[in-house]
This record gives structure tokens, C-alpha cells and sequence, in this order.
């Protein structure tokens, strides 16, 4: 399958404090990718290269076969169409959701697009049927639930139906029934021409919104493979501070091994 | 000033204000001021503050509140309502402002208190100033009270406003109650790990650290939140949606409010 991204070498740094070390990675097209690792391992800043919000410092990125970069995204063409391609759900929904009411918010990437009105409209509204918020739809975002303002934080995006969807942490601090249902929507995209990539530690999911696992540690690829793959693979899991050794007591025996969390469940 | 003074105003000013403006109880009524289009609403009632601000006759005034009141009831908003929200927060306000007004304008002495006198001319300054005050804030909180601010603000937009002016309004309503949650959230962690009172001295350089921290967090946001907007196509330039539409009532009672602004403004000259 051909390469939607393709990241070469690349490195990036916050004020000298390293996040990305000379990576190198391909994502196909119509793929589901999961990133996984502990917290600083760089997949929020790697979603946030794909999308074009901040550029290597060192090393290529390109994007169907074209180099992004600070400067071909002053290009106002350049920029509207890959924000029409490519989305972004980042991982706090308070920083997405700026607009007075639900529905401006769905509103607002259309609206930037110069989509027409009748078109804006009933994608709106179809986006809105879609994600169950039809009746939010003249709320303000910060009377939400946290679940809700997930889905409105979704909905904001996927409202423009991207080739590429990059979603940051969707289900972390959500209750199962949420959760279940942002899981049902990534399960849906799978055999679409739909190239969905999500940040997670959430371990227990990925079989259900990957077929591509990528292990990132320190800001490098340590590892790629199928969930299953990438699940059985102990050491790699301990090493990556996605498992942790667990010491616990079954009566009078004590014992430990590794061992992972999840939201809706407690699993050995 | 009593040990945890700052952070329990802070944290009690937080809670009031996110009830206060997070209340659109009234607005959901079906009274005069909601039925309208909320443009009518932004621009009839603004036109009667600014009358008010340029009526210089104490009668006229005075009827530019009658009708703030008649507004009001009709609208479902009780005069209790404004009495506490209102008029007697803006009473203690200006009646600071006012008080020195009666006594140091100089005119026709009416009273005298020891060796002070009140002049007529000063309590007219006084009682202008204060019904200005009160009948201004009264016909922009029916404003508030009677439209939801996200109306408000598209309201703004469709006229015409700077798309920048709004787009700023709008994003620190917004993100005033995420910080301000986000205040009362440290002064409360703070609270729950001091034992004992700690020196005046400490509490302010404690106080002055949050308020670092504080103001970090809302950079850091706000540049969340821009790559957010250009996550989403914005370039500068924010596109808006108007899908307001005007009825007959809606012509007829802003041309009535327009009408009586021009009016007061003629009469109060």
C-alpha cells in the first residue's frame, strides 16, 4: 500500500529538551495505526508534525508524496488543502472546543473552508446525527460532560470527513460506556480508505483501533508490529514503561508480575 | 484580614461567577426581549444606554428607566431580581462617586450638614449621575439576562463588529472559567496541604507564585488553542454563520426602540 506520511531522520526538541530523535517512519494509506508509549515518548508531538502544527527541526516530512515544511504551509492553497485531509482531535478537549455553542464548534473548520452554505449545513447536521449530540447542539461546550465534549471534539473534525484522522489520548479519563463508543467509531473506519492514527497507553484497545502498532520510546520507532505482536512481546512492554512489575496478594502468598490498567477493567 | 481571606474570595468569586453567567434560566423564558431577534435585542437596548449617556435632563432619564422596567417585566426578569443584581451593587458604586458631587458643586444651598451645605446644583449633578448609572446597567443586564451570550455574540458578528473584537470577547468568556477553575483548583490544593497559618509575608509570595504559575498555564493554553483554530483552517481570518431572520414584531419594536432613543436623546439635550 503507498505511503500517506513519510518521516525520515527527524528530530525536534522543546527549548533544547529533546521529544523526537531522529525518527523514521511510513504510515500507508487507509492504515489504522496505533502509537503507543509512556508519557514523553513523543506521540503528541509526532501527531502534532503530521499535522503540520510543528515542522522538524532536523530530517524530511512528507505527505502524499510532498515535503511539508513552515514554509509551503504559508501557502494559504497548500495549508486549506491539507487541513481539508488531514484532522487533528487533540488530547484536551477544553483546548479544541473555543466556540459559544456546540454547533458553531461543529461549524467551525467548514465555515474556515469555504464550504457552501447548504453543504456546510447538512454535513453539519449529519455529523451531529452521527456522533449522537444532535441535542447539544445549542449548549456551550463547557457545560459538557467530559464523554460529551470528547464526542464534540470528534465531531469538530471528522465533520470535514478527512483521509487522515490523528486522534491524541481519545478515550483517556472517559467512562467505559464513552469509551466504548469512540472504540466503536475507529472500528468502523477499518477497510475505508480512511488512515486513522491514535495516540494511546491504553494497551487493552488496541486490537480493536489498530492494525499497526508503533512502539515509540525516548522520541525513536522502537518497535512496530501487529497488536498481537506487540502485546505478547513482555520484555518490550516492561522496557517501554507500558507494563509495570505488580506486587500483589492472593491470601497468604504474596508474588508479582507484570501487569497493565485499563479504565473499565483490571487484568493480570 | 482573616488567614485563607484570598483564597476563599478567590475561590468564592470563581463559583458566583460561573453561576451567574452560566445562568440562562431567564433567557430560556418566553417573554418580550427573547421573543426578538437577538440583533434586535443587541441593538434596540444599546441604542437606549447610549441615549441614556447622552440625556442631560433628569425627567428623561427617569422615563428611559420606566421603560428599562416595563422591559423587564414583560421579559420575566422581577424587579427583585434587578434590585439585588443591579441596582443596589451599582447604588454602592456610584453613590461613592456622587456623595462629594452634593456637597462640592457649587449653586443654591437646600440643606446644610455642620459646616457642610448641599447644593441644588449638586444634588441634581448627584441624582443624574446615579439614575444614568442604574438605568444603563439595567438595560444591559436585561441584555444579558434575556439572551444566551453565544447569541450575543453572533449577534455582534452579523453586525459587523471587528471579527477580531468578537472572536476575542468570545474566547475569553470561554477560557475565564477554565482558569478560574483552574485558580480556585491550586488555592484549594494549597489549602489542603498547609497545617497551621502561615505569616502574612508567606501568604503573598505564595499568593504572587500562583499567580505565575497562573498566567503560564494561560500562555500555554492560548497557544493550545491556536494550533487548535489552525488545526481546523483558520488563517487569520475567522468565517462566521448567520441564521438569524427578522420578523414583522421584529421590525416594528426596533424602529419603537429606536424611536424612543432618538427621542430621549432630542428631549434630554
Amino acid at each position: 500500500m503507498p505511503s500517506i506520511f513519510e518521516l525520515r531522520d527527524i528530530s525536534y526538541d522543546y527549548d533544547g529538551v529533546p521529544a523526537l530523535r531522529e525518527l523514521s517512519l511510513d504510515l500507508a494509506r487507509g492504515e489504522r495505526v496505533a502509537l503507543v508509549g509512556a508519557n514523553g515518548s513523543g506521540k503528541s508531538t509526532l501527531l502534532r508534525m503530521l499535522d503540520a502544527l510543528c515542522f522538524p527541526a532536523r530530517g524530511t516530512l512528507s505527505f502524499d508524496a510532498q515535503l511539508i515544511s513552515a514554509a509551503r504551509l504559508q501557502d494559504d492553497a497548500v495549508a486549506l488543502a491539507f487541513r481539508r485531509r488531514v484532522g487533528l482531535v487533540f488530547q484536551n478537549p477544553d483546548v479544541q472546543l473555543f466556540n459559544p455553542t456546540v454547533f458553531d464548534e461543529v461549524a467551525f473548520a467548514p465555515l474556515q473552508l469555504g464550504w457552501p452554505k447548504q453543504k456546510l449545513m447538512a454535513k453539519i447536521e449529519e455529523t451531529l446525527q452521527l456522533m449522537g449530540i444532535a441535542h447539544l447542539r445549542e449548549r456551550p461546550p463547557y457545560r459538557l460532560s467530559g464523554g460529551e465534549k470528547k464526542r464534540v471534539a470528534l465531531a469538530s473534525v471528522i465533520v470535514l470527513d478527512p483521509e487522515v484522522l490523528l486522534l491524541d489520548e481519545p478515550t483517556a479519563t472517559l467512562d467505559p460506556r464513552s469509551q466504548s463508543q469512540i472504540i466503536d467509531l475507529i472500528q468502523g473506519w477499518k477497510g475505508s480508505s480512511k488512515t486513522v492514527i491514535t495516540a494511546t497507553h491504553q494497551l487493552e484497545i488496541l486490537e480493536d483501533i489498530a492494525d499497526r502498532v508503533v512502539v515509540l520510546e525516548e522520541g525513536r520507532v522502537s518497535a512496530t508490529g501487529t497488536p498481537a505482536e506487540i502485546m505478547t512481546n513482555r520484555e518490550l512492554l516492561l522496557r517501554a514503561n507500558l507494563v509495570h512489575a505488580h506486587r500483589h496478594t492472593h491470601g497468604s502468598v504474596t508474588h508479582s508480575h507484570p501487569h497493565m490498567h485499563s479504565h473499565s477493567e483490571h487484568e493480570h | 484580614m482573616s488567614r485563607n481571606l484570598l483564597q476563599s474570595t478567590m475561590i468564592g468569586f470563581g463559583r458566583r461567577l460561573t453561576r451567574t453567567m452560566l445562568s440562562e434560566k431567564i433567557a430560556r423564558e418566553h417573554g418580550l426581549l427573547q421573543s426578538l431577534d437577538p440583533r434586535v435585542r443587541v441593538v434596540g437596548l444599546l441604542a437606549l444606554v447610549l441615549a441614556v449617556t447622552l440625556s442631560r435632563k433628569i425627567s428623561v432619564v427617569a422615563a428611559l428607566l420606566a421603560i428599562a422596567i416595563v422591559l423587564a417585566l414583560s421579559s420575566k426578569v422581577s424587579p427583585v431580581t434587578l434590585a439585588k443584581r443591579v441596582w443596589l451593587i451599582a447604588l454602592g458604586f456610584t453613590g461613592v462617586i456622587a456623595l462629594p458631587a452634593l456637597f462640592v458643586t457649587p449653586g443654591r444651598a437646600i440643606a446644610s450638614l455642620g459646616s457642610l451645605s448641599i447644593t441644588e446644583q449638586g444634588l441634581r449633578t448627584a441624582t443624574l449621575l446615579v439614575l444614568r448609572v442604574e438605568t444603563a446597567v439595567t438595560l444591559t443586564t436585561l441584555l444579558m439576562l434575556c439572551t444566551p451570550w453565544a447569541q450575543v455574540l453572533k449577534a455582534l458578528r452579523v453586525l459587523h463588529l471587528p471579527k477580531e473584537a468578537v472572536t476575542m470577547l468570545a474566547m475569553s468568556y470561554r477560557y475565564i472559567f477554565l482558569l478560574v477553575e483552574t485558580a480556585g483548583q491550586m488555592f484549594e490544593s494549597r489549602i489542603s496541604r498547609t497545617v497551621g497559618g502561615l505569616p502574612r509575608a508567606e501568604q503573598r509570595r505564595m499568593t504572587t507564585r500562583t499567580a505565575g504559575v497562573l498566567l503560564s498555564k494561560s500562555v500555554a493554553l492560548g497557544n493550545d488553542v491556536y494550533l487548535a483554530m489552525e488545526s481546523r483552517g483558520f488563517r487569520g481570518d475567522i468565517q462566521v454563520l448567520s441564521d438569524f431572520r427578522m420578523r414583522s414584531l421584529d421590525y416594528v419594536v426596533l424602529l419603537l426602540f429606536l424611536v424612543a432613543a432618538a427621542a430621549a436623546v432630542w428631549m434630554g439635550r
